[in-house]
């Protein structure tokens, strides 16, 4: 089993984000869960959101405290929040910021960033990087593929909200897909 | 078997759009309210011909289905936590009236303080109301318990209303996929609810009257003899379930790796997933251990849950609930008063753990800590209390 926890602030779509990266990994044949850290809505405030993925039925119930995968929305959060907690060697952070990652890191964890707020807010208008950070994981990670991203992106959204999302989706995509393979 | 992924509230409406209820009435409360807001919309999109009902509290909203289930027609409630509180008497009546009727519960524990996390002392608390009372481990057996808790709930050697508890956040708000039976398929398992009596004008009769120190006794015992028919019936539709749908729910205890056991776990709920996966784990260790999950609390499979622990050297009951003041010195939780009724004369230790209580997280290596104390012969006791904070 592997687990991915997204850091967020309420507001930025952390629980979309993992819903839909859940339903695309189902798609792809996986069994998923996805929650919440549950009650901590505020706009605004420090939030998770949690994807298991199994080629098994997932039993388990508690919350992710050793994941596999760490998504950072907000660059802000890593003064806040160790959002590296409980990461061991083998593990994959994106991070979205322009800046290099100057926090330490927990040894053998694969720091990835990408500069999505400016990927969203050039094809959103806003500054909602949810499907943008999707897109990253998938390249960085294998996880997801982006086929079934889009499918999940369609089935959530529809007209040109759907189309708009996707094409974050792609850009981050290819961006990361590039870094990853460049690293 | 074909699955699909979506929320557990939102499994949880689709299943009760399918079982046809004929009206609807409900006030919204976290972690209950993306289920009546999912009706809502299947409701105004005319996917459901129901009479959905807004009321300004879940005394009115219970209120409700005790006058449409009254008048015969089959209907549909769900709540938590303080709204389920303010229901207590209204849940005494409809029990008492033996109008049968399915209401979801989103387990949440119940204030003060206030907490909108999860346990089960809100429907724990209502034990006593006559309601059959059900609870899932994940989100197709909550599903599947609708369906279900109808048909048991309108049986004529029933007619008892019924809660179907999951555990709130930790169902309601998980993706995970389920299947969902068509239309067709729940048609055929569930016929339309035949009222033995209901309200109507051309043959009149009186419900809910008041009954003299004559007869209140008398009531009460043949409310306590439908919840034990309710036993069998449960085992029997569970079955036919099975034999339709390929999920037996026939067994109103669950035995996990129950084979040669030493230490038996006895919980219900969510808990039981984790505790399994724990389980795996303390097996591969060499640890000779197992579960008893109880699906059925009220009516409780005494019995069954005997048969089911009988040659175990102790059991661990997981209490995700608190009877205050019961034990005497040492702490008690309703499942373990439970099982130690149906344990009564025998030899083994029950050890007590309240866990989980208001949200707070309960994980495989609590699971594993749990059997270490029990095999210690410590237990009775909060788990994991935070001495520091005290």
């Amino acid at each position: 089993m592997q687990e991915l926890r997204i850091h967020g602030r309420g507001g930025q779509g952390s629980v979309t984000a993992a819903e839909l990266i859940a339903v695309a990994a189902f798609e792809g044949g996986k069994y998923v869960q996805a929650f919440p850290a549950f009650g901590v809505e505020r706009r605004g405030a420090p939030v998770q959101a949690f994807v298991r993925f199994s080629d098994r039925p997932i039993r388990l119930r508690s919350q992710v405290y050793e994941p596999d995968f760490v998504i950072v929305q907000d660059p802000s959060l890593i003064r806040d929040v160790d959002v590296f907690k409980g990461m061991e060697a083998g593990g994959i952070a994106i991070i979205n910021t322009e800046r290099p990652i100057e926090h330490p890191v927990p040894a053998g964890v694969r720091v990835l960033t990408i500069d999505a707020t400016t990927i969203a807010l050039e094809t959103l208008g806003l500054p909602i990087t949810n499907t943008a950070l999707m897109g990253a994981f998938a390249a960085a990670t294998g996880m997801v593929s982006f086929e079934t991203l889009v499918d999940a992106l369609r089935h959530r959204f529809s007209g040109s909200l759907a189309e708009k999302n996707i094409e974050t989706t792609r850009r981050a995509y290819d961006v990361m897909k590039a870094a990853a393979e460049a690293t | 078997m074909a699955l699909e992924i979506m929320e557990g509230s939102i499994a949880v409406a689709q299943a009760v759009r399918r079982c046809r209820p004929q009206v609807v009435s409900a006030y919204p409360i976290t972690p209950q309210t993306h289920i009546v807001e999912a009706l809502a919309e299947i409701v105004a999109n005319g996917e459901l011909a129901a009479d959905y009902i807004t009321v300004e509290s879940e005394f009115s909203a219970l209120s409700a289905c005790v006058g449409a289930v009254a008048a015969g027609s089959r209907a549909y409630s769900a709540t938590t936590s303080q709204g389920l509180a303010l229901m207590f008497e209204v849940c005494f009546n409809m029990a008492g009236m033996r109008l049968p009727l399915v209401m979801t519960i989103a387990n949440r524990a119940l204030g003060a303080p206030l907490s909108i996390w999860n346990d089960q002392q809100d429907s724990i608390s209502l034990r006593d109301a006559g309601w059959l009372q059900l609870y899932a481990e994940d989100n197709q057996e909550a599903v599947d318990l609708h369906y279900i808790g109808y048909k048991v709930a309108e049986d004529h050697r029933v007619l008892l209303p019924a809660m179907v508890c999951f555990d709130g956040f930790i169902l309601s708000h998980t993706y995970e996929p389920v299947n969902m039976l068509s239309q067709e398929e729940v048609d055929a398992f569930l016929p339309p609810f035949v009222p033995k009596y209901r309200l109507d004008a051309a043959s009149p009769v009186s419900m809910g009257m008041y009954a003299t120190p004559d007869y209140y006794l008398e009531f009460r015992y043949e409310t306590d003899q439908a919840q034990k028919r309710a036993l069998e019936v449960l085992r029997e539709v569970g079955k036919e379930f099975g034999e339709r749908f390929g999920r037996d729910y026939s067994e109103l205890v669950e035995s996990y790796q129950m084979e040669d056991a030493e230490t038996a776990l006895v919980a219900m709920g969510s808990i039981c997933g984790t505790t399994k996966d724990a389980i795996d784990e303390m097996r591969t260790e060499g640890k000779k251990v197992g579960l008893v999950r109880l699906r059925s609390f009220r009516p409780f499979p005494s019995e069954d849950l005997k048969a089911a622990l009988a040659g175990v050297t102790r059991v661990a009951v997981l209490d995700k609930n608190i009877t205050l003041g019961a034990g005497g010195a040492t702490a008690r939780g309703a499942v373990a008063l439970e099982v130690r009724d149906a344990l009564y004369g025998s030899t083994i230790p029950v050890l007590d753990y309240i866990i989980g209580l208001g949200g707070r997280d309960v994980r495989i290596e609590d699971i594993k800590k749990v059997v270490a104390l029990c095999e210690a012969g410590e237990g009775d006791r909060f788990y994991g209390l935070r001495t520091e904070v005290l």
